[in-house]
């Protein structure tokens, strides 16, 4: 086969991709107090501006623990995205200065990942952050982007914690603050630093029960100011304690004993021992970050052009160090948590098979397999949540590893007995928010991409048989196959 | 060579492969990964096993159905393959292939749209029809690396992880001993299956491949209902159905790269995501609803006819250099096997892989890249 070659490859993607949609000098993905306010300190400097924000989000979402751990303690309000929209406005009246400034606004609209040449990749034509709403995806440029994607819940496991009614206080709050939509009575809650403290003063003001909050450490941790005002409200903090047992029926929680054995009845158990900046987007784009204990984890070294704000940029800094006191919790669990405890809820990976590194329980075990352990892992190097990944499948569902993934790099750091900080955190990967094949899909892609198009690299002499080298059939091959490809 | 000493560089399923094949000879093999097993290409590729272009494919195919057993770790390894034609012209690519498929005695079955969709329940009825391979399939990369890794190790061979190998001793033609940061490995012969890494490290020992680097990607989606049969492509793209339900999909265009001795800095996924879900959902329009949940990236390398090298050297002789050129893991099984013999008897047992011979690039022109445009942007 005489090849001709001109300099071209025609199944590059070289200059294949769309222009995006529309270009802002300053795009904010999330609506909080500081994603407003930096939308409107760009607006009032007299660039352009997109502010988005992905609430409301379908019930579907929210029924998936994401963006936050909401236990299926939603009221059906939730279901009716007219209302929430309308609530979200309610709750947040600078949203309504923010249009006034010259902002433009789009809730409902998920940013689903940022993308620019680096490393690895020079083929794209703009820095440009993919944006999706209910019913289709697009591309925007921008110049500059704020993060300000906040916080999500952590969870940890304990027996029965894969049960509706257990749930996240970021969560908790979303819905009694903005939707007025939390579906629960009585809760008992896990946590007595800060976050755990107002969680449990606002469920009171919203005429909510407490049934007592749960403390693994010797002490409450939160502010003096705090624990006071929870007791002269009549709630205690059990210390010393975590969850042995929770009692369950057809809509969930129903109770709880703790490892003293006091019990509770409650309908919801708040997860509140911390919260984990959502650097999803960042991290999915190989933005640097760093691990900063006393602001909650991971978070975002920080760039010029990628710019970071409130919690997503750190939680405050009290010098309280957030990791060690989630390892106590973590490490409070191992004690508790039998074997088949479920770490992953979306696979269904029990703590055994986190530990021994097992694969799903579709797949046969032969007797080397079982063999297999965490512990013989190591001997080949330290553990990398992402390869623990691939093996258990723990952090590969749907929720995309927000219930899983902070506690199989502590499960990790325990087991192989390293510091929490030596343990790789898990890739985040676009789009970092589910999206169905139907909104991802560039429909309207441009004819350059369609004609560039091959199933691989388009190379005519890769997929010849060997029988048909140098027989009339390889130029037959190269015809039926390669449309123009080095002509 | 019972006893002797072979270092392999890298860890992805050639080099693993290569390892577990020389282990069951009875040869002491050391494997050198510059990080974890698997996690360049052979963790993220679409994981088929149809190549039929290869003189390999033969033992490809005898191979897979063995595997499980053989390594005594599950592979998932399925078997076949259909193809779905999307427009009238890829219909008339895919009766191209089948047909020759056909006249190389490799079983195949056309299926009309009726028979596609009976065959593959998420298909719908814009297709104009299908190409049943009874032949071929794919397999999970991941667990298939660490089944590799695993079954080397029990037969005494030697993984060792976060060790780029950065040079070589050599003495009287030969290598003598591989070189890491931290340590030298002595050895009787060396595989060289680093992937894109490979014209660095062999142009220490002064040999020239001529090989370049480019990134490809995929998405998956949440588990969809289980099909009777994993394999599904066509319409361009390629990708299987995971036994937990996912649907992995990749293809489509691919960005050249220059690639340096560490590796890949990174290996970012784009927005290609978004037409790769285009194609996957017209191709399993009942697929369509189904989330998107990861994408991802990979690097690999071709040579310039995009066919594997797999070759022992004349000089230094005892070396095996082997790049798959891109198409290298369902092969895997098979390459495994190829540099064994290259490694004991200094020929392939099964199949004439002369084919694959460095050789065949002497004498290509300096420009070669440019020549082809597999140049990366500037
Ligand atoms: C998106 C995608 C889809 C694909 N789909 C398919 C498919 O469906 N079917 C198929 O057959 N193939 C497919 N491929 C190709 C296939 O993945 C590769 O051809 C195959 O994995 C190559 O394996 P390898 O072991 O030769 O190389 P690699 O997987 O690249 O492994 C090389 C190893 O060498 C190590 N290394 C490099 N330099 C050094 C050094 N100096 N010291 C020590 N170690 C070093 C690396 O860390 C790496 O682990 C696909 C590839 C991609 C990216």
């Amino acid at each position: 086969m005489e090849l001709n070659f001109n300099g071209t490859d025609l199944c590059a993607v070289n200059g294949t991709r769309s222009a995006p949609e529309a270009r802002y000098d300053l795009v904010v993905v999330g609506a909080g107090p500081s994603g407003i306010a930096a939308a409107i300190d760009g607006a009032a400097a007299g660039q352009s501006v997109l502010l988005v924000d992905e609430n409301p989000v379908s019930g579907w979402l929210m029924g998936n623990d994401t963006p936050l751990y909401f236990g299926g303690r939603m009221t059906s309000a939730t279901q009716n995205s007219d209302r929430m929209l309308e609530a979200i406005f309610m709750s947040m009246p600078d949203l309504e200065s923010a249009m006034e400034a010259g902002v433009e606004l789009l809730l409902g609209t998920t940013a689903w990942g940022v993308y620019r040449n680096g490393p690895g990749v020079n083929s794209l034509p703009d820095q440009v952050v993919g944006l999706a709403d209910r019913d289709r995806s697009w591309m925007v440029g921008f110049k500059k982007i704020v993060i300000a994607t906040g916080a999500r819940d952590l969870a940890i496991a304990f027996p029965g914690w894969n049960q509706p009614g257990v749930m996240g206080a970021a969560a908790l709050t979303m819905l009694l603050t903005r939707y007025d939509a939390f579906a629960g009575r009585r809760l008992l809650i896990l946590g007595s630093h800060d976050l755990a403290l107002e969680t449990a003063l606002l469920a009171l003001d919203k005429g909510l029960e407490v049934a007592g909050l749960v403390e693994v450490r010797d002490a409450p941790q939160g502010s003096a100011a705090l624990v006071e005002k929870l007791a002269a409200a009549g709630v205690a903090i059990h210390c010393g304690q975590s969850i042995k047992a929770t009692k369950g029926g057809l809509d969930g929680v129903e109770g709880a004993t703790l490892t003293d054995g006091t019990d509770f009845v409650c309908d919801t158990i708040c997860v509140a021992i911390g919260l984990v900046p959502s650097i999803e987007l960042v991290d999915a784009m190989h933005g640097a970050r760093t691990l900063n204990a006393q602001r909650g984890g991971y978070i975002p070294a920080g760039e010029p052009n990628v710019i970071t704000v409130g919690d997503c940029a750190g939680l405050a800094d009290t010098g309280f160090d957030h990791v060690a006191y989630r390892m106590d919790w973590v490490r409070a669990a191992l004690k508790t948590n039998a074997p088949d405890t479920i770490i992953c809820q979306c696979e269904e990976v029990t703590l055994a098979d986190l530990i021994g590194v097992q694969p799903p329980q579709y797949l046969d075990r032969p007797p080397a397999i079982q063999a297999r352990s965490l512990d013989t892992l190591l001997q080949d190097g330290p553990a990398n949540p992402d390869q623990i990944k691939r093996l258990t499948r723990s952090g590969m569902g749907v929720c995309q590893g927000r219930r899983c993934r902070d506690q199989v790099a502590m499960l990790l750091a325990i087991e192989s007995d390293k510091p929490f900080g030596t343990i790789p955190l898990a890739t985040h990967r676009a789009p970092v928010r589910p999206l169905p094949l139907k909104i991802l899909a560039e429909w309207d892609e441009p004819a350059a991409m369609d004609a560039a198009w091959d199933v691989w690299f388009g190379i005519p002499t890769q997929w010849v048989p060997v029988e048909d080298i140098g027989t009339p059939q390889e130029d037959a091959h190269r015809e039926m196959l390669y449309t123009g490809m080095y002509k | 060579m019972s006893g002797s000493e072979v270092v392999i560089v890298g860890g992805g399923v050639t080099g693993l492969s290569a390892g577990w094949w020389l282990a069951r000879s009875g040869v002491k093999v050391t494997v050198l990964d510059k990080f974890i097993v698997g996690w360049e290409a052979s963790g993220r590729n679409g994981g088929g096993a149809s190549h039929y272009s290869s003189p390999l494919f033969d033992e490809e195919q005898r191979m897979w159905p063995q595997m499980d057993e053989l390594l005594g770790y599950p592979t998932e390894h399925q078997k076949g393959r259909i193809l779905i034609a999307m427009t009238e012209r890829q219909w008339e690519q895919y009766r191209f292939i089948a047909e020759r498929h056909t006249r190389l005695n490799h079983p195949v079955e056309l299926l009309d749209v009726k028979q596609v969709q009976e065959a593959v329940p998420l298909a719908g009825d814009n297709c104009f029809g299908g190409v049943h391979y009874k032949f071929g399939g794919h397999a999970n990369p991941q667990r298939t690396v660490q089944a590799y890794a695993w079954a080397l190790q029990d037969l005494g061979g030697k993984i060792i992880q976060h060790s780029p190998v950065t040079g070589f001793e050599t003495a009287g033609g030969k290598v003598t001993a591989v070189k890491t940061a931290n340590a030298t490995y002595g050895c009787d012969a060396v595989v060289v299956a680093a992937g894109p890494q490979i014209p660095q490290l062999m142009a220490q020992l002064g040999v020239d491949v001529p090989l370049a680097a480019a990134r490809a990607e995929m998405i998956i989606t949440e588990p969809a209902p289980m099909m009777p049969l994993g394999g599904v492509d066509g319409h361009k793209i390629y990708g299987r159905q995971t036994l937990r339900g996912n649907l992995a999909y990749g293809g489509g265009p691919h960005e050249w790269l220059d690639v340096d001795a560490t590796g890949p800095a990174a290996r970012p996924s784009t927005p290609l995501a978004r037409n790769l879900a285009k194609r996957l959902a017209e191709l399993l329009p009942k697929a369509a609803h189904l989330n998107v949940i990861r994408s991802w990236a990979g690097v690999i390398e071709n040579s310039p006819d995009g066919r594997p090298i797999i070759d022992r050297l004349t000089s230094p002789d005892n070396v095996v250099v082997a790049s798959m050129s891109s198409v290298g893991f369902g092969l895997s099984p098979a390459s495994g096997h190829a540099i064994r013999d290259l490694v004991i008897d200094g020929k392939c047992s099964f199949a004439d892989i002369d084919i694959l011979k460095l050789s065949r690039f002497d004498g290509l022109e300096k420009d070669w890249r440019e020549k082809r445009g597999w140049m990366p942007i500037a």
